[in-house]
């Protein structure tokens, strides 16, 4: 039973996740004063990427691009989404998250350093130095959260939360929300942090020798990402919601919400990026925790 | 505008002085070749989902940014620029090809997953263009790639780039767009042709310094 309910839990992941990738391309389209392509191209995609054939240069590219994908789903194994979860016990455990969460960056990191192509090396080179950047203030924030809540079961924060719109952490604790807004710019390799896949200079960074197949995988790894991290977000700070469809709708806000920043902002250089991110969001951060420490 | 779709039945040009002699063309036609079953379900995600890469060495390259902009706006399609040859499903040679740059693009071609679509760009890759009789300059692509989808002009402009596209769409979901497949049975045929071009530019004089 809980194989399958798991099962549902990944499909919905990247179900979701392409289909909020494919209305943002939408969107930033009509930013652009585009008309966009239609809102499930994105499911084209991936069918096209898996119906091409691929090239692995290594077999540790095969299984580190495999694990990438794996440790984003084994994450949302433990993520509630809306009134589902899988574990009674670890309904939302964050600091397990966070754990699991870095497994799909080493993953793609092993798997695109396999492949041989110097642009890639840069590329993961740059993402994870930029995880460095993001991860300390987002932790920081999510300590006061804990502090405050005496738990660190997303399940418990939500339930803490319940009440109404004035309840939310959003209001009651800003610092810290725009601090996690500005790490989850990062955590979704928005412009202007997306100095790892920069086309232009370093030929899609991590991308680069990703084929067919494999290409597929990142490209649903990505999809399920999203997915994740807009939701660990809202289960933070937007109150999470005991409806599946409300659920969904506060995370699409979350990506539209960085996604209009994306499609106004210009590339931060990778170490602007990360001083950026260790000067303002770490100062919201920690003076979110002063707050509620004292 | 015209627009042209490969030519089924591959006509040698006898008076191109690229032209070599010796090896013939196994397959000629592109129905020998056609999609089939399962492909054909498979190729309307490819035709709604092209990915390409533009080898911007001509003229042509020019007409892109406005066909990819807000102005004509090419995602509508499902198209979109990609940065690497790996990745990508269509190759645009925008222009005309020096006998350098020749080398790069089977590199680039030869890089590419299948299935995967050649389109030329303009008159260059066709006769020459305005370059005819350079000796730098190659006069035919389609002597050393198999060309899928030729825009004429000089330059195409940005209407003819699109509906150069809609027809390689209608050419894909057909089945008959399969230049790949060509490429692969007659390898002998292109690889003998892109030698002998390719030989002319060994330096002349060799200093005797191994590089």
């Amino acid at each position: 039973m809980i194989v399958l309910k798991y099962i549902a839990f990944a499909l919905t992941s990247i179900i979701v996740g392409l289909l909020f990738m494919g209305l943002g391309r939408k969107y930033s389209a009509r930013i652009h004063r585009r008309y966009g392509p239609p809102f499930w191209q994105s499911y084209l995609d991936v069918i096209k990427l898996f119906s091409k054939t691929s090239i692995s240069h290594h077999w540790v590219m095969d299984f580190g691009i495999m694990m990438g994908l794996a440790g984003i789903l084994a994450t949302i194994a433990f993520l509630p989404i809306g009134p589902f979860h899988l574990f009674n016990s670890m309904n939302g455990n964050i600091i397990i998250m966070l754990y699991f969460m870095t497994i799909g960056y080493l993953g793609m990191a092993m798997g695109v350093s396999a492949s041989g192509n110097p642009n890639s090396a840069i590329g993961i080179a740059r993402a994870l130095t930029l995880m460095l950047g993001y991860e300390i203030p987002f932790v920081i924030v999510v300590i006061s959260l804990i502090f405050i809540n005496k738990s660190s079961l997303l399940s418990v924060m939500v339930a803490n939360q319940a009440g109404g719109f004035l309840h939310w952490n959003m209001i009651r604790y800003p610092l810290g929300f725009i601090a996690a807004e500005m790490a989850l710019q990062g955590m979704l390799g928005e412009k202007p942090f997306d100095a790892m896949i920069a086309p232009s200079e370093i030929a899609s960074g991590p991308m680069v020798e990703l084929s067919g197949k494999m290409m597929g995988l990142g490209f649903l790894q990505h999809a399920a990402q999203i997915f994740l991290e807009t939701a660990i977000i809202t289960s933070l700070f937007l109150g999470g919601s005991s409806n599946v469809w409300i659920f969904f709708l506060k995370m699409f806000v979350l990506y539209l919400v960085s996604l209009s920043i994306n499609a106004v902002s210009a590339r931060f250089k990778f170490e602007n990026a990360v001083k950026w991110f260790w000067k303002w969001p770490m100062a919201l951060s920690l003076a979110q925790l002063l707050i509620v420490i004292l | 505008m015209v627009l042209e779709m490969a030519h089924g039945t591959f006509a040698c040009a006898t008076f191109n002085r690229d032209f070599i002699r010796g090896v013939d063309m196994l397959i000629t036609s592109r129905n020998d070749l056609r999609d089939n079953g399962w492909e054909r379900i498979l190729n309307y995600f490819r035709k709604k989902s092209m990915w390409m890469l533009h080898y911007c060495t001509g003229c042509g390259a020019m007409e892109l940014p406005p066909t990819m902009t807000s102005r004509w706006d090419m995602e509508r399609f499902g198209i979109g620029p990609m940065a690497t040859p790996r990745q990508a499903d269509l190759l645009l040679v925008t222009g005309y090809l020096s006998i350098k740059s020749l080398k790069r693009v089977i590199y680039t071609y030869e890089q590419m997953q299948d299935p995967k679509w050649l389109i030329a760009f303009g008159s260059c890759p066709l006769n020459g263009g305005i370059y005819y009789d350079s000796y730098t300059v190659i006069n035919r692509l389609a002597l050393y790639l198999p060309i899928d989808l030729s825009i004429e002009g000089c330059m195409p402009r940005p209407e003819a780039v699109i509906n150069g596209f809609n027809t390689l769409m209608k050419g894909i979901e057909k089945g008959t767009a399969v230049g790949y497949k060509k490429y692969k049975e007659n390898y002998e045929w292109y690889k003998k042709n892109q030698d002998a071009i390719l030989n002319r530019t060994k330096p002349v004089f060799d200093s005797g310094v191994k590089s």
